[in-house]
């Protein structure tokens, strides 16, 4: 990984989660792998076991983008979308935030902004949610993602600390 | 192996953590109870605050298990319970570590978009 201080958490207020990182290329390839289906696909794509089926994005304002994962291991999805409320191009991005089954009350509102400097662009998503519950009950979501991930990755390392045949 | 801490954290916990450090006043305060067990009169002095003020903090890191009361009865001096602190950053490290999987994807692919842009451009006279 080539800038992976650069990358931060933080809740900036009761309403939000940020996240932070440099990235080793010019802003208007960040922007396209963030706005440009076909690009996003290929990162974004969820826990580990898991794939992206469906990345549609009509970028304007008022368009809406969907993204669709399923777990590869049982068949289950988990899909996410919203509508555009700002768009600069390569610099900033406002768009509303709701997963289908969405597990915390209301819409969350996620700006990602894009600085250059030099050849680094540093992006900064910021996820505002309606309440600080309704923040921290995805948050806690995302920790039992992260279990479930971490056991997926036990299981396959288990075999190996053994001896037995995978 | 994890997971016996995790299920320590009840949500309502997590939640109390979080609203309690979300107050940058008390987080001084824990920082400064890093290094011991201090008195209330002592943790007020660096905050030009009034003992009540400072009490009220002390509530709410109280009711989230952040700290506790010393064990001297007279200057109930307090004390920091690492446990929900510890809680609270392994969750924002789980977090973490899903996005920083899907970000070193991202650096690939942008240097794979790189060395795309490259090849035209070897073509044409070189302008900055």
């Amino acid at each position: 990984m080539l800038f992976p201080d650069s990358f931060k958490v933080s809740t900036p207020s009761d309403r939000e989660i940020r996240v932070t990182r440099d990235f080793d290329a010019p802003r208007r390839l960040v922007f396209d792998a963030f706005t440009k289906p076909e690009l996003v696909r290929r990162w974004l794509l969820g826990p580990p076991g898991w794939t992206m089926p469906l990345c549609e994005i009509d970028l304007r304002v008022g368009g809406a983008y969907r993204y669709v994962w399923r777990s590869e291991q049982d068949g289950s999805q988990m899909a996410l979308g919203g509508v555009f409320r700002e768009i600069t191009a390569v610099e900033r991005l406002v768009a509303t935030e709701k997963f289908d089954d969405a597990w915390y009350p209301g819409e969350a509102l996620d700006t990602t902004v894009f600085v250059e400097t030099g050849a680094i662009t540093r992006t900064t998503i910021t996820i505002l949610y309606e309440s600080q519950e309704a923040r921290d009950t995805a948050r806690r979501s995302g920790m039992e993602y992260g279990m479930a991930a971490g056991y997926e990755r036990l299981e396959k390392l288990l075999p190996t600390l053994t001896g037995e045949p995978t | 192996m994890e997971h016996s801490s995790y299920a320590g954290a009840t949500p309502n916990r997590l939640n109390r953590t979080f609203a309690a450090l979300a107050n940058p006043t008390r987080r001084a305060i824990l920082e400064r109870l890093a290094s011991g067990e201090v008195s209330v009169s002592e943790l007020a002095e660096p905050f030009s605050m009034s003992q009540p003020a400072v009490s009220r903090h002390l509530k709410v890191l109280e009711r989230a298990g952040l700290i506790s009361s010393g064990s001297d009865a007279q200057r109930r001096p307090r004390k920091l319970e690492a446990r929900p602190l510890a809680e609270a950053t392994e969750w924002l490290e789980t977090y973490r570590k899903y996005w920083e999987a899907s970000f070193a994807r991202l650096d690939s692919l942008l240097s794979e978009l790189k060395a795309t842009e490259k090849k035209p451009k070897r073509v044409a006279p070189k302008k900055r």
